[in-house]
């Protein structure tokens, strides 16, 4: 199994969403994060004093898959997640030993 | 506060049922601004403030109005003694004041009139507490309501308000409160800030509004409330000078808001909703002393003038390294002197009283009264106010400890947080608060809700 993770521009979820359901994905997680990569922050000004944020706004999404799915799954994401602007974030997958869904003690890639 | 209507004795006015009813709106217009003014500061604050800064703001709601009755009212408005103080025995503790007497030379009764000017007394403390944001002790600040009304508010409400006061007696036009609550406020916390010092982390850490909305609900209801605070300073209505007044705080508060703005806008770039809301503000303080003697014309460019100025000088902190937080010398001291000067400009010598200014061939005689009157209460309330943080400092101290300030003062000094961040679960178990323990015994009586 693989665990995939996207971070990327939170406006872009419902994209995400769909195109995961489309191909068949049954569940995922998402988390509110925050950080930066080449795009760097912003700039705000409160009464004429500068602050540079450094940390954006982002979606973390996690999806456990099964190996052979990885990589068609990781090319979804990349696709729904794209504005071709700075700041689209990045996506990465790392193997999984087991997985255990709580409710049945099902293991392995019957627990997905 | 405009000088008495001269009557003759034999013509004493009566109780008008349309002043005193519109009086008590008044107040009660002015009462609202202390609460609108706790969600202006308290929007521009971080999160782990926000709670102590409204909360410095509502304290005086509840002090000065104690105060006010037990002497306030008769040290502002009593007997003049020595032009610098008032007293009369009647009004400690309001207790002699007959329920129809009318304040002299109005239409009001005394306690319509004790009412309104409470209000007055309750703002003017609220406005110093923006410079001392996220790190005084809520003990410390109450004790300096206290003492701040008793020595400065009072005595300087009797100079530029009361009969006898020495700049009401010189002619210093100060229709609502430019000298006597804003620069009084403004100077007062210049004063404090000298002797506490800067928050934690300032000019290092980001210190960004946690609620702009927030701080444009406070200046609204600010605006709306002013137009009891000034139009109600005329006391009445019968001859249309509230009605002017009212006007200009319109016009001069709207030509801040774009004065400030575009002032922004060419010099950082943007629109900002924190300077729409800070230039009317600026608009309202600059409006306030002058409103009751300018045209229209004149409250615009009193307007326009007090939100460039204002948006320029609240960058002076950081040049000069005092950490006015939210910005209280920067808009209402300097408002606040910009339009009590202007009015020697501006005046026209038609509306309030027969003083013009330069511009409408008064010469300098008005200006010079109100450089006068500015440089009084500016110098005495940043003296005194300072002598008294300096006492308050040494003794149970001003300040919070640096842990408490930087971990939020709202938890240290009020065991309360603003907002739950928990989420939709219901709170993590490390916020969950232990149940209280239950009492050994039964409670006698259960209240039984209906």
């Amino acid at each position: 199994m693989k665990l995939i993770t996207a971070v990327v521009k939170p406006h872009r979820l419902d994209e995400i969403k769909e195109a995961l359901q489309a191909f068949g994905v049954h569940g995922l997680t998402v988390t509110e994060a925050s950080g930066y990569g080449r795009q760097r922050g912003h700039t705000e000004v409160y009464r004429g004093a500068e602050y540079t944020v450094d940390l954006v706004p982002k979606i973390r999404i996690e999806v456990l898959v099964e190996d052979e799915d990885a990589e068609q799954l990781i090319e979804v994401v990349v696709k729904a997640a794209r504005t071709g602007k700075i700041g689209d974030g990045k996506v990465w997958s790392v193997p999984v030993d087991t997985a255990v869904r709580v409710r049945t003690g099902e293991r392995g890639p019957d627990a997905l | 506060m405009p000088p008495g209507i001269t009557t003759l004795a034999a013509d004493a006015p009566e109780l008008s049922a349309a002043n005193t009813g519109f009086m008590l709106i008044c107040s009660a217009l002015v009462m609202l601004m202390t609460p609108g003014l706790a969600f202006f500061y308290g929007g521009m604050v971080r999160v782990k403030s926000t709670l102590n800064m409204l909360m410095m703001s509502f304290i005086s709601l509840g002090i000065v109005t104690v105060l006010w009755v037990l002497y306030g009212f008769s040290l502002a408005f009593g007997a003049d003694v020595g032009s610098v103080v008032g007293w009369s025995g009647d009004y400690v503790g309001l207790s002699g004041i007959g329920v129809t007497e009318l304040w002299d030379g109005y239409t009001i009764p005394v306690y319509v009139f004790a009412a309104f000017q409470l209000m007055f007394a309750v703002l003017t403390p609220a406005l110093i507490s923006g410079a001392l944001a996220d790190r005084v002790k809520f003990t410390a600040w109450a004790l300096f309501i206290v003492l701040w009304v008793t020595v400065v508010y009072f005595p300087v409400a009797h100079w530029v308000w009361g009969t006898g006061g020495w700049l009401f007696e010189m002619g210093v036009i100060d229709f609502a409160g430019g000298t006597a609550v804003h620069i009084n406020a403004g100077a007062a916390a210049l004063g404090v800030i000298l002797v506490i010092g800067k928050r934690v982390g300032f000019k290092k850490d980001p210190m960004r509004p946690h609620s702009l909305p927030l701080v444009m609900l406070g200046a609204a209801l600010l605006w709306f409330g002013w137009f009891g605070f000034n139009a109600g300073s005329w006391l009445g209505n019968d001859d249309g000078v509230g009605a002017v007044m009212f006007l200009n705080t319109q016009v001069a508060t709207a030509a801040a808001v774009l004065g400030w703005l575009v002032y922004e806008k060419l010099r950082h770039g943007s629109f900002t909703t924190l300077g729409a809301a800070s230039g009317a503000v600026a608009g309202l303080v600059a409006i306030t002393p002058a409103g009751g003697s300018v045209s229209p014309l004149g409250a615009l460019a009193i307007g326009v003038i007090a939100g460039v100025l204002c948006a320029m000088a609240v960058g002076l902190k950081y040049k000069f390294g005092y950490d006015d937080s939210l910005d209280v010398i920067g808009v209402h001291l300097v408002g606040g002197v910009i339009g009590s000067v202007l009015v020697g400009f501006f005046a026209t010598g038609g509306v309030q009283s027969d003083a013009a200014g330069l511009f409408y061939g008064g010469g300098v005689e008005q200006l010079g009264k109100q450089v006068v009157g500015v440089v009084a209460v500016l110098a005495y309330s940043l003296v005194v106010s300072a002598l008294l943080a300096l006492a308050i400092h040494r003794t149970i101290g001003m300040r919070v400890s640096e842990d408490d300030e930087v971990s939020g003062i709202d938890q240290v000094e009020h065991a309360e947080t603003a907002y739950d961040f928990s989420g939709t679960g219901g709170g993590s178990v490390a916020r969950t608060t232990a149940p209280a323990p239950a009492p050994t015994a039964a409670p006698k009586a259960k209240k039984v809700d209906a």
